[in-house]
């Protein structure tokens, strides 16, 4: 119990004793101290004097009186009690007065005064306890609901609330048990508060419908307030209510007609409307204005539900715009509304027959003079104004005949609202919104976005807010008005309030056009050092769209991304400086500004992560016009920056401890480059590298160790290796950018345990998917990459970690070592056929492959610089020849194909299987798995049980698609795992010899 | 031209990603809810269908995000594709009652409802509220709950509004509590 409580009690209490003390500061005091003397209501005994019992109350401190419950609760027996009759005994003799004479018997018992009693802890958890026994009576219902609600507040932990709730719960079900109908109504009250809280309250549904179910107005009233708060429109026990519903809505008494109809409208179910749609029919023509817009918001409910009854209440509700009562009014102009959006024949209906009366009613109500009962800051009922601006906008839309009609009346409203006022504010709002909903006279669309300007500069956020998002719509119908705004708009970028940020951002993205978008970027940029960090994400994100989106030339573009990246380069998404690199790579004239942009801007801003990989990057790549000032453009200062200047920068990137591992890896590749092109640093660069050889990040480790070995031992080698990268496609790069979401989608549906979440991507070359459990499974699609007819695309997905062809992957780590070079090699296309044997041989002397099979027909490729799948595009001949596709010892397969003409990249396979051993199999099973770039659909297998020497066959039927037909060949592998005398078998193999054109 | 609930059903349907089968009926208020400073809730109404689970998540979720916002900012939140409109203690608008001070009133709409208009609502039911119990305060609201709902019903029904006349929804109330006093009176 708190003193709020305390005060609030003080405060309603009708029967607040009046003190001689009332100048006593101290509330309690205040309330203790009875008017009467104390003795008149004192059964038996010596009074006291009157002045002692005052004494001992102020003896209590007032702390220890503000603060124990306990205190309070005698307060506050002694507070409310009734007026007392000369006896000694209130008049009315329930329960409740009982205990109080009890407390009253016990406060002026011969064991002491009340403040001694009060703070002698045995004595006063007595008289508590006497008082909850009283109170918690097993034979009554229980507490009073305003009893329970005190008790749940003084409750200081959630777990006392829990338990004394658990108490009146099991209070309440016990009475539902016994049936108690004296104290249900209490009961459903005391379980809505219960539900408020957030406890289960379905115990208590039944208890409400039986109260539905009782005669009297006020159980009735309960009851349904209990329906609506306790159920929702989805449960079961709703059905059930239908028919007290109905006989409610029967009844002549219109409070109980009034409440029926209230339920209906909140939680009526699809069931429940068309069972009691005639009733409420019939109440929309009823004379009470009370229940007919009682009525008329139940019919919405109804028509929402059941959108065919729509018709049925379409000529009451339009009968019902001609009321006068504002309230009846309401009620049917959102019912039209409603109509409207249901059913087109109702717009067209209303269209014809109520336009007229609308615009009446709209011009009645905003000239009319002052009317204090729908007043609302000078404007009459603007509630009235912005449902009959709805249903206008509802009617206008599309129809160029209504909205000339209203033309006139919307230009008045627009321009007579008072607009310093919310309720003016909100006609002015709605009226904008109508306007650019029907097809209005250029010059009222003008208007309306002169408003939306003025609501723009004006102070209240409320007001900013809804013209921004106001903007939003109005910039799709007239974008030149819009435009005049930016100003204003660009200012709310910076406001203080997240949401208005955020939609004024969005805003003035919809905004930028070819001519605005330098200032733009520009503001843009200089807010964005000065933002909010939990905002620089979006806004980062948003000034990347726009300068990628409008770019008009790569200088520009660089520049601005620079710009974004050192400040707010932790922001910048990784596909967003990958574009970047490509665009770099792609402008050879600005390679050597770029470079010695970044190398500017990482001396200040060196703590941006995207920043910091763009720079290591270009400098790896580009390093030596770094440092030779190669392509100096006009407008850059000169500088001069040393090899060493150079190193330093990777340097300080891969032993800075904030650096991820990414970012590290990227400068251990760039490290590498530069050795080669900076000869008089190389050996520190050895150095750098020697020193990681040791680190515990085992990628770096790796990497260290492997270009440490190329450093010492392949200095033949070393220069073709680490060349400058080709430049990088930039439209495949695009095409790559857009489709990897779909492929993400494609990769995942056909069920391949997609080791694209967990590849760690790493730029510049090596991209290692982590050891995956069916990786071996899966390697076959290590076939993409070293295919030269398609290097352009996949060394680029390699070389930055887009996309998701998981590039060569195997499992082990020395094979993972010729993956790097292979990679490493593919790069080089030009130079692909003298480089190549020597690395082969290279590769075998310094990482033994694990997996020779796999890896020689790779270099094979490599070599042949042909397809493997040879694919012959033109064929369409639909006949393959089958093929015998696995055969061991003990098992062959054999598939045949078959495809239709109209989907060449769909192929049927019927796999047969036929059993070489002398023992039968059982439990057979059939498994396959397929390169990223195929779907393949198993249809279930003929049989399980393959029968012994080739007496039985099992068939079954895949179907593959191709999506990259005419490009790769199909490739599968496939398990089988069976059980020949209950003991587990299991074979795999690859089957590479499908027919070509599959 | 069918316009069938213009694209709303989408932002009412995407906007329980839970797959809770939400009917893809729009309402013009979807929810009312009055949270304490303490984040307890003192009124809740649901228009739309909610299950109880999803209740009490949104109970949660909303008054994380409205109870921690500050007091210059403006008073509508964007949440699942909907829009809650709330007042608390320091709106500027019209006169500052003493139930601003303690509660918070949200409202969750439709994106492209009128926000303004539903602050207006709830000054409309703050006033009557404010009339019927003569100063009110959050204790009024918490002993006498079942009677803030009764108000709550004559002012909106279905999510829409009902009355906007202050004196009506008092003479409709009164004439209630006379027929329940008519009636044998039950003590709570």
């Amino acid at each position: 119990m708190d003193r709020a409580d305390f005060m609030y009690h003080r405060k309603k209490t009708r029967h607040a004793l009046v003190s001689q003390a009332s100048s006593s500061t101290d509330p309690i005091a205040h309330w203790l101290i009875p008017d009467r003397p104390v003795r008149s209501c004192r059964p038996a005994g010596p009074a006291p004097e009157p002045c002692r019992s005052t004494a001992c109350v102020f003896a209590i401190p007032p702390t220890e009186k503000r603060e124990t419950p306990r205190h309070n609760k005698i307060a506050r027996w002694l507070g409310s009690n009734p007026p007392i009759s000369p006896h000694g005994l209130p008049p009315s003799s329930d329960r409740d007065s009982l205990a109080q004479i009890s407390i009253f018997a016990l406060a002026s018992s011969p064991f002491g005064d009340l403040a001694s009693l009060a703070r002698s802890g045995a004595q006063g958890r007595a008289l508590e306890d006497l008082a909850a026994a009283l109170a918690m009576n097993p034979f009554s219902s229980g507490t009073r609901l305003r009893d329970m609600i005190r008790a749940i507040r003084a409750c200081k932990t959630a777990a006392e609330e829990r338990a004394v709730v658990r108490k009146e719960c099991a209070a309440i079900r016990s009475a539902i048990s016994e049936n108690d109908q004296d104290y249900r109504h209490r009961n459903i009250a005391k379980l809505m508060f219960i539900h408020m809280l957030g406890y289960p309250t379905h115990f208590g549904q039944m208890e409400c419908l039986k109260l539905i179910a009782a005669s009297g107005f006020p159980e009735k009233r309960i009851g349904y307030l209990g329906l609506m708060l306790l159920l929702d429109e989805r449960q079961e026990v709703l059905m059930l209510v239908t028919n007290s519903l109905k006989q409610d809505l029967n009844l002549s008494n219109q409070y109980i007609v009034g409440l029926a109809l209230c339920a209906l409208g909140n939680i009526c179910s699809a069931e429940m409307a068309r069972d009691l749609a005639p009733e409420v029919e019939r109440l929309l023509l009823t004379r009470d204005p009370n229940i007919k817009k009682k009525a008329a918001l139940c019919s919405i409910r109804i028509i929402r539900k059941v959108p065919d009854l729509a018709e049925n209440f379409l000529s009451p509700a339009a009968s019902l715009l001609k009321e006068k009562h504002h309230g009846v009014l309401i009620a049917g102009v959102q019912l039209c509304t409603d109509l409207c959006k249901v059913s087109a024949d109702a717009s067209n209906y209303l269209r014809k027959n109520c336009t007229e009366g609308l615009v009446r009613l709209l011009r009645d109500v905003s000239n009319s003079p002052y009317a204090p009962e729908y007043d609302i800051a000078g404007i009459t009922d603007p509630f009235l104004h912005i449902r009959l601006l709805r249903l206008m906008r509802m009617l206008g839309q599309g129809d160029s005949d209504t909205s000339e009609y209203i033309n006139d009346i919307l230009a008045q409203v627009a321009s007579k609202t008072e607009s310093n006022k919310n309720a003016g504010n909100a006609i002015l709002y709605e009226c904008v919104e109508t306007i650019m909903g029907i097809e209005a006279t250029s010059g009222l669309r003008v208007l309306a976005i002169n408003i939306l300007g003025r609501f723009l500069s004006n102070r209240d956020n409320n007001i900013r807010y809804v013209a921004l998002n106001m903007l939003m719509k109005a910039v799709a119908v007239d974008s030149q008005a819009v435009q005049r705004h930016r100003t204003t708009i660009l200012e709310c970028v910076k406001d203080s309030d997240a949401s208005i940020r955020k939609r004024a951002l969005e805003l003035v993205f919809l905004l930028v056009n070819d001519t605005n978008v330098k200032p733009l970027t520009k503001e843009l940029i200089d807010y964005l050092e000065v933002s909010d960090q939990d905002f620089k994400g979006d806004l980062t994100a948003k000034i990347c769209l726009i300068v990628e989106k409008f770019s008009q030339e790569k200088k520009w573009y660089i520049d601005q991304m620079f710009k974004v990246l050192s400040l707010g380069g932790n922001f910048v998404k990784d596909d967003v400086w990958h574009a970047l690199i490509v665009a770099i790579s792609n402008a050879p004239d600005l390679q050597g500004y770029s470079v010695r942009s970044l190398y500017k801007a990482f001396q200040t801003s060196s703590e941006q992560v995207c920043l910091v990989r763009v720079t290591v990057w270009c400098i790896g790549e580009y390093g030596e016009m770094l440092v030779n000032n190669v392509g100096v453009l006009e407008v850059e200062e000169p500088m001069t920056v040393t090899e060493s200047d150079a190193v330093d920068v990777l340097e300080a990137c891969l032993t800075r401890y904030s650096s991820d591992i990414a970012t590290r890896s990227m400068s251990l590749i760039a490290l590498l480059k530069l050795s080669s092109r900076f000869p008089p640093t190389s050996e520190r660069i050895k150095d750098i590298i020697t020193v990681h050889k040791g680190s515990v990040a085992l990628e770096l480790q790796q990497r260290a160790i492997e270009f440490n070995s190329i450093i010492q031992r392949h200095q033949n080698i070393k220069s073709s290796l680490v060349e400058r990268m080709p430049v990088l496609d930039e439209s495949a790069y695009i095409g790559k950018r857009t489709s990897s979401s779909q492929a993400n989608i494609v990769a995942d549906k056909s069920s391949q345990p997609s080791s694209t979440a967990t590849t760690l991507k790493f730029p510049n070359g090596v991209a290692k998917p982590p050891a995956a459990p069916l990786v071996d499974l899966l390697d076959l699609s290590a076939d993409d990459t070293p295919v030269p007819s398609s290097t352009s695309n996949d060394f680029l997905h390699d070389l930055l970690g887009i996309g998701l062809t998981n590039s060569p992957s195997s499992g082990t780590a020395p094979s993972g070592g010729t993956d790097i070079l292979m990679d490493l090699l593919s790069i080089g296309t030009p130079v692909q056929n003298d480089t190549a044997p020597k690395v082969v041989s290279s590769n075998q002397g310094f990482a033994p492959t694990t997996k020779p099979a796999p890896t020689t027909s790779q270099v094979m490729d490599l070599l042949d610089g042909l397809p493997s799948n040879g694919s012959l595009p033109g064929s369409q001949t639909p006949v393959y020849p089958s093929i015998t596709a696995f055969e061991s010892s003990t098992l062959r397969i054999m598939f045949s194909f078959t495809k239709q003409p109209e989907k060449p990249h769909v192929t049927e396979i019927h796999v047969t299987f036929v059993n070489l051993s002398s023992e039968a199999y059982t439990d057979f099973v059939f498994q396959a798995a397929v390169p990223k770039f195929v779907q393949l659909h198993l249809d279930p297998a003929s049989s399980n049980q393959l029968a012994a020497s080739g007496n039985g066959t099992i068939t079954q039927t895949l179907t593959v698609t191709n999506s990259q037909h005419g490009q790769k060949a199909l490739a599968m592998r496939v398990r089988m795992v069976y059980k020949v005398n209950n003991q587990d078998k299991s074979e795999q193999g690859q089957i590479n010899n499908f027919p070509p054109g599959l | 031209m069918v316009r069938l609930y213009p694209n709303r059903c989408q932002l009412v349907g995407s906007a329980f990603i839970s797959g809770f089968l939400i009917s893809l009926v729009r309402s013009f208020i979807h929810f009312v809810i009055l949270i304490s400073r303490q984040g307890k809730v003192r009124l809740t109404k649901w228009y739309s269908p909610y299950q109880q689970k999803e209740r009490s998540t949104v109970i949660r979720e909303l008054s994380g995000l409205i109870l921690t916002r500050g007091p210059k900012l403006c008073n509508f939140v964007e949440w699942k594709g909907f829009k809650v409109v709330y007042r608390r203690h320091d709106s500027i608008i019209l006169v500052i009652l003493n139930l601003y001070a303690s509660l918070y009133f949200c409202i969750c709409i439709d994106p492209d409802d009128n926000e303004l208009e539903i602050l207006e609502i709830i000054h409309h039911f703050v006033e009557i509220l404010d009339r019927y119990f003569g100063s009110v305060c959050e204790l009024d609201l918490i002993f006498n709950f079942h009677k803030a709902y009764y108000i709550l019903d004559e002012i909106l029904i279905a999510g829409e509004l009902q009355e906007s006349s202050k004196k009506t929804v008092a003479r409709l109330i009164a004439a209630q509590v006379n027929v329940t006093e008519r009636c044998v009176s039950l003590a709570f």
